[in-house]
């Protein structure tokens, strides 16, 4: 299209024009393509998808001529009494990871910050940093390893002190406070990375200024460090509140799975939706589901993003 | 500087907290390794425990008896973990530089329509229906290449690095020598990224060797299966571990430590990179910093 063109005809142009710029840059766009291509293709596509929420889907008319059926799908999802469960749970869940993460994550920071020896700090932080090496299929291996009722070491070790075993795999209270624990083991290498790497970048000089005014090392950690880290504090915590209701379907999946007893304690929107996709095959409930996961993430985020810029500008995400 | 009370303290405290979260975060690694050399019998009359008593190879050897189906699924992991890694990075960073470029008008249009796919997306039930049925990419190994190819944060991650290191002037200067866009892509930026391309790198090489989840998805034929899917399979029945490892039912099977035994086996080489990219990993991570 833009080869048929003349030259005479592209002087003409204006220099702002789209195709003078397209024309300028070619091989930055070209180059540009292939990412763009896949996006097209593994998100936009899929994007335009959602209009299956509406319809009544069958392979042979496909997504875009299986028949409308308004907002069945949508009633059949919040009339399951699922709804309002899994949208609890995963919030809830969420919100208990983000503080969870964000507490240990900063403390670490703090402490590998200022702490005396160099090879201690070295080795920790390597050590800390495996668990982001596995999957969560190894994890729940070690789960096994660790809670199994007739073998697992904290049993072995009750059972060695003459206590009762416990049996998480049908006792749901466990998880409230297991998951949490589970998010921060597997991420808290890689969170106080992040802030351990903001600490860094400080200005030495207000730490200086701050012990000749005689300050302790507790008084520089919450009134230098800890004000100082805010900024990375609240875009860490944005980006993750962006995700809210996409939780972490790796972990519960692999963790629970499809354990009956745990499920009502424990399903979140992902796994509703994955349950309903690929063992029950009800895709009108999962693309409804999915639908309402969806807009309700985009609705949170625009709010999230609304509020900071009114607070300050500087922290939104865009 | 001088030690007062106050720095004691704090390092007391600071070293008993670091020290309860190191061991919290390896424990359980000794006992995946020691667990898997323990013998059966052990197992089950005592529990796991820290310290080996009965030390066994059985697991091992069993795993490594009829050793094809394993072989075959740390050949697709492998080949996939590879191919998709060096596809992923060299893409990824030549959209960032692209978007780094200040000449380029529309890269913050570029960056925004990566960006929105990470706000908004149709859902799982439309991606599934339109790569499984559309696409036709169930039970392709391309699938597996596929899926977790670009990581919109780290083209963005590897824009910020690019852009605040690598001087404007540079390009510039390369152009009047007569350097296209791509040499000046291939010579100068792609070399002067290497920590991000380390730490990126592992970022996406770890998404490939861990992805169980496109295989669950989009794969029904054994053959394709990775080692983590694979894994996944022994882990969730023993009777389909018996049947990986070619039908070898045999009564006194070691099924706990089997498990083991083969969770290490999946995740031995990964932890192997770490080392080697370490020193790059605190610059690549932050110097892109978070912001879109």
């Amino acid at each position: 299209m833009i080869c048929s063109i003349t030259t005479k005809e592209w002087q003409k142009l204006k220099k702002n024009g789209f195709w003078y710029e397209i024309k300028k840059n070619k091989v930055l766009y070209a180059m540009f393509l292939p990412v763009a291509i896949y996006y097209i293709l593994f998100a936009y596509i899929p994007m335009g998808g959602i209009v299956l929420a509406f319809k009544e889907f069958n392979y042979r008319d496909g997504i875009l001529f299986s028949p409308w059926n308004g907002f069945k799908n949508f009633e059949y999802f919040f009339a399951s009494g699922r709804a309002w469960l899994v949208t609890k749970n995963t919030i809830l869940y969420n919100l208990a990871f983000l503080a969870a993460y964000t507490v240990f994550s900063v403390a670490c920071a703090i402490f590998i910050a200022e702490l005396a020896g160099k090879i201690f700090k070295k080795f920790i932080q390597s050590v800390m940093f495996l668990p982001y090496f596995v999957s969560w299929v190894v994890v729940a291996a070690m789960m096994y390893n660790f809670f199994n009722y007739d073998y697992g070491l904290i049993n072995t070790l009750i059972k060695n002190i003459g206590g009762e075993p416990i049996d998480i795999y049908s006792n749901p209270t466990y998880w409230y406070f297991l998951l949490p624990m589970l998010y921060v083991w597997k991420w808290v290498g890689y969170g106080s990375v992040l802030y351990l790497a903001a600490i860094m970048g400080f200005d030495e000089e207000c730490y200086e200024a701050a012990i000749i005014d005689g300050a302790n090392i507790f008084q520089r950690i919450f009134y230098i460090t800890i004000p100082m880290l805010k900024p990375t504090m609240i875009i860490l915590i944005l980006l993750a509140l962006g995700r809210i209701l996409r939780g972490e379907f790796d972990m519960f999946y692999q963790i629970i799975g499809n354990n009956g007893l745990l499920l009502d304690y424990t399903d979140i929107i992902d796994t509703l939706v994955f349950r309903s996709l690929m063992q029950v095959q009800d895709i009108g409930m999962a693309s409804a589901a999915g639908a309402y996961q969806s807009v309700l993430c985009f609705v949170i985020i625009m709010l999230v993003n609304w509020l900071v810029r009114r607070y300050d500008k500087d922290y939104a995400l865009f | 500087m001088r030690k007062g009370k106050d720095y004691i303290l704090f390092n007391v405290i600071g070293y008993i907290f670091i020290t309860i979260i190191g061991l919290f975060t390896f424990i359980p690694f000794v006992m995946l390794v020691v667990s898997s050399f323990t013998s059966e019998n052990y197992i089950i009359n005592h529990g796991y425990t820290l310290i080996p008593k009965e030390f066994s190879l059985s697991a091992y050897k069993l795993i490594f008896q009829n050793p094809q189906r394993i072989f075959r699924a740390y050949l697709v992991t492998i080949v996939v973990t590879s191919v998709g890694t060096s596809l992923s990075l060299f893409l990824s960073t030549m959209a960032a530089y692209v978007m780094y470029r200040k000449d380029v008008r529309y890269r913050n249009a570029l960056a925004f329509f990566l960006y929105f796919t990470t706000l908004f997306n149709g859902g799982l039930a439309p991606y599934y229906i339109i790569l499984a049925n559309y696409y036709h990419l169930k039970n392709n190994v391309l699938v597996l290449i596929l899926v977790p190819l670009f990581n919109v944060f780290y083209i963005l991650i590897l824009r910020n690095f690019i852009r605040g290191s690598i001087p404007d002037s540079l390009i510039e200067s390369a152009k009047i020598d007569g350097a296209g866009d791509f040499t000046v892509f291939l010579r100068i930026v792609l070399p002067l990224s290497k920590p991000a391309l380390a730490s990126i790198g592992l970022f996406i090489a770890l998404n490939y060797w861990n992805d169980w989840w496109t295989p669950m998805m989009f794969i029904e034929k054994q053959s394709l299966y990775p080692l983590q899917y694979t894994l996944y399979l022994i882990l969730s029945s023993v009777n389909v571990a018996a049947n990986i490892l070619q039908n070898v039912v045999r009564i006194d099977m070691p099924k706990e430590s089997l498990k083991l035994a083969m969770t290490v086996v999946a995740t031995g080489p990964i932890i192997f990179l770490y080392p080697f990219v370490q020193r790059y990993f605190v610059r690549g991570i932050t110097l892109g910093a978070v912001k879109g």
